[in-house]
């Protein structure tokens, strides 16, 4: 069977060149990159080539780049890294739970939160955060571009709110990084965390932007790698494999090629929406990463249609897994008003960027029939809403 | 595959092995055995387990384990053990949440049934509600035909009356088919009880020789939401999670001709036949015969007076026949444990004016129990149900 796998915000494979790239690693160029034999400096010479890549990415100095374990360790770090007894945190409801289970944690110390509800459309209101701003607000976490809707948000507009004052900054980049050009400059953040995966790099790797001075505590203690902001021998091939994979993925920005990738998206919406009543986008006329597209389906479940899905060889999600593998309905789709019944009947699409012209043509003769199936043995549902 | 068509819907009476089959898994010996039972004959098969309860929702209130017990159903073991089953038969497999509708159909009612003095089997109403309702229905939408349980039960068609029976099963030690009568004729035709002709040690050894590594994993016996198996426990935290407090109920224990014997703590305390914790002492044991929740008295005496000649049971459900129309002779049984009972059916009116069924019994019944159902069969067939008023 014909499998078209459109789930790449959960995670992508890798590419051939980051393959290719980090395979000496393994090896061949074996080394710690703390050794001082000509084995440690070869991999010492990997870590720094993919450090000064990561720079470029970021736009920042190679010395401000931290490598870490992926997207939950970056968001982890800056928010226990920085906030003390006391502090105010202000984020939103629509982050990933790498930043809100942090904060709810970070509450048992003390620490308040104050949590900005996204408009309808999925955008966060900068003025929402400049309301909540308290004497004690010591630190601002917003997402780039949210992993369910791929609504991007106005993080230059918050950026400023945060100098003006006073807050430190964070960017959970993690679903942005590869499909929007960052500028750690133009964002005014001070910290901003990526993760490998999730731009066809390997699991397990990642990396974060902190900005020159700022105080940030390790999260990790031991060695004194990574200038001491996180201690653990450097993991070297997957290190090789993220500046590979963001070597490709500055390549691809400056050829167009989210600029495909938003048409085929397109192309998709419009085909479903067409083609199936009661259908329609969540976060539609809010900016969205090029790839996502979350579509919520009248009279139907949703967890049924992302299994039949999956037995017709397309590989979809809807809301998000609880601990036994079983769906529960999106945060970020309640936050932005959805009732629960839309929220569970709605579907993510997120194309990886070697999607084609067939992989859309396969979606679209799959998606109707499979809705037609769901809707005619689903009991009467009240319409949902939105 | 040959069909049946009736006004309302077409039943399929062909051999099992066409199309593809739902398995409902719940990470027990008995479902774990179908799965592979039916992939060694080939069949297309997928594995679906409903994930019914958070087991960690009330962990840590009183009573309550801080952690879930391993081997309750819908626990994160139980969980995996599926998942692992589904892995080694080399099957796709599907967590379902239904935590909502097992709430509302199962655990609610529950709670009700025992706060109004009556004595809930959530096992028949998440069958009816939930594997055979939403569970087949979500393995049709997804593509299956039908669905096969580990219950032990036997299902057939019958082209001689047109309609789908259901039968006990080749183990009557094991067997199901009391918390089966809810089943329509629909659910009936679109489900497999592989089981139905199988001793469970049997079940074991296709278990073991399919290597599945839990084969030798017991049985679980409680309810599948209240690990500890203290439900009255249950019903206060649940309760109190829901920012509730159990109702007041208290009242007075009293004799059959009505003279007090003392106060008791609320009437979801006592179910029929109950000997243990009645708060009195007596030189003869003592059994709850009557729980009345309007007046919160719960009368007790001697075993002798747990006997019933009849029961009124309304809501029923019919396999064999497609309603009641007259008297009947059947066997009827009104708790797993025990054997069916020759008695007489016939249709009439509850207290409260709806159809019902009178049962008689040729000899009476001990501690007929409100809430229970009363399951009528002819032989191996199970005619129907109702539920106890």
């Amino acid at each position: 069977m014909r499998r078209v796998y459109m789930d790449a915000n959960a995670t992508t494979p890798l590419l051939p060149e980051v393959m290719e790239a980090m395979r000496p690693y393994w090896m061949e160029h074996f080394g710690n990159a703390s050794s001082i034999h000509q084995q440690g400096q070869r991999a010492r010479t990997a870590v720094d080539q993919a450090r000064e890549i990561l720079a470029e990415f970021f736009n920042c100095h190679a010395s401000e780049v931290v490598f870490t374990s992926g997207g939950t360790e970056g968001d982890n770090t800056a928010l226990f890294g920085l906030l003390h007894p006391g502090d105010h945190l202000i984020t939103t409801s629509i982050e990933h739970s790498a930043v809100l289970a942090a904060a709810d944690r970070l509450a048992h110390d003390g620490i308040a939160t104050t949590r900005i509800d996204p408009l309808p459309n999925g955008l966060i209101d900068p003025m929402e955060i400049l309301r909540a701003i308290r004497p004690e607000t010591r630190l601002i976490s917003v997402m780039l571009a949210n992993n369910e809707t791929g609504v991007v948000q106005p993080v230059e507009e918050i950026g400023r709110i945060a100098a003006d004052t006073g807050c430190f900054f964070h960017i959970d980049a993690v679903q942005g990084a590869g499909k929007i050009a960052i500028d750690v400059n133009k964002i005014g953040c001070h910290i901003l965390s990526i993760s490998g995966h999730k731009m066809y790099a390997p699991k397990g790797i990642g990396a974060m932007y902190v900005r020159k001075g700022t105080p940030l505590d390790p999260l990790m203690v031991g060695g004194s790698h990574e200038r001491k902001r996180r201690a653990g021998t450097e993991n070297v091939p997957a290190i090789v494999a993220l500046g590979k994979a963001a070597e490709l993925a500055m390549h691809g920005l400056e050829t167009g090629a989210m600029h495909r990738l938003a048409g085929l998206r397109d192309r998709l919406e419009r085909g479903i929406l067409e083609q199936v009543s009661g259908t329609g986008v969540n976060g539609f006329g809010a900016p969205r990463a090029a790839n996502t597209s979350n579509i919520w389906f009248n009279q139907l479940e949703g967890e049924a249609l992302v299994i039949a899905l999956d037995l017709k060889g397309i590989a979809v999600s809807g809301g998000s897994a609880c601990h036994s593998g079983a769906t529960e309905p999106s945060h970020v789709l309640m936050a932005m008003g959805l009732d629960k019944n839309r929220a569970r009947a709605s579907l993510r699409f997120s194309l990886l960027k070697t999607a084609n012209e067939a992989d859309i043509d396969y979606a679209l003769e799959v998606i109707p029939a499979a809705v037609g199936r769901l809707r005619e043995l689903a009991p009467e549902m009240a319409e949902t809403a939105g | 595959m040959a069909t049946v068509t009736t006004t309302e819907f077409t039943i399929p009476t062909g051999n099992r092995n066409t199309g593809t089959i739902a398995v409902a898994m719940s990470g027990g010996v008995d479902s774990s055995t179908v799965a592979a039972m039916l992939r060694a004959e080939g069949a297309d098969v997928i594995g679906l387990t409903l994930q019914l309860w958070d087991q960690n929702r009330l962990a840590g209130m009183p009573g309550t384990p801080d952690a879930p017990k391993a081997g309750r159903c819908c626990s994160l073991d139980d969980v995996y053990d599926a998942r692992r089953v589904a892995e080694t038969l080399d099957i796709p497999y599907y967590v379902v949440n239904q935590q909502e509708r097992f709430e509302q159909d199962v655990v609610r009612p529950f709670v009700n049934d025992y706060l109004a003095g009556r004595t809930p089997i959530p096992c028949s109403l998440c069958n009816n509600h939930l594997k055979f309702d939403q569970l087949l229905r979500t393995a049709r939408q997804i593509g299956a035909e039908r669905i096969a349980t580990g219950h032990y039960a036997r299902n057939e068609y019958d082209p001689a009356r047109g309609r789908w029976i259901l039968k006990r099963p080749a183990d009557l030690a094991k067997d199901q088919t009391w918390f089966l009568f809810g089943l329509t004729q629909e659910q009936l035709a679109h489900t497999l009880f592989p089981l139905g002709h199988l001793l469970k040690p049997a079940v074991r050894q296709i278990a073991r020789s399919s290597n599945l590594t839990l084969a030798d994993k017991p049985d679980s016996q409680e309810i599948c939401f209240i690990p500890g198996g203290n439900y009255k426990q249950f019903i206060a935290n649940y309760l109190q999670e829901q920012g509730k407090s159990v109702p007041e109920s208290t009242g007075e224990l009293v004799t059959i001709s009505g003279a007090p014997l003392g106060h008791h703590e609320g009437i979801h305390n006592f179910t029929i036949g109950q000997r243990k914790g009645l708060g009195v002492t007596s030189p003869n044991p003592l059994y709850v015969l009557n729980i009345d929740s309007a007046s919160r008295k719960v009368t007790v005496g001697p075993e002798s007076e747990l006997n019933r000649p009849s029961l009124i049971c309304h809501r029923a459900n019919w396999i064999t026949i497609a309603s009641l129309d007259g008297p009947m002779r059947v066997q009827a049984r009104i708790r797993h444990s025990q054997s069916p009972a020759p008695a007489s059916i016939e249709p009439t009116i509850t207290p409260d004016g709806a159809e019902g069924v009178l049962v008689t019994f040729d000899e009476p019944q001990r501690a007929v129990t409100p809430g229970h159902s009363a399951v009528f069969y002819d032989g191996d067939e199970v005619v129907g149900g109702a539920w106890i008023i």
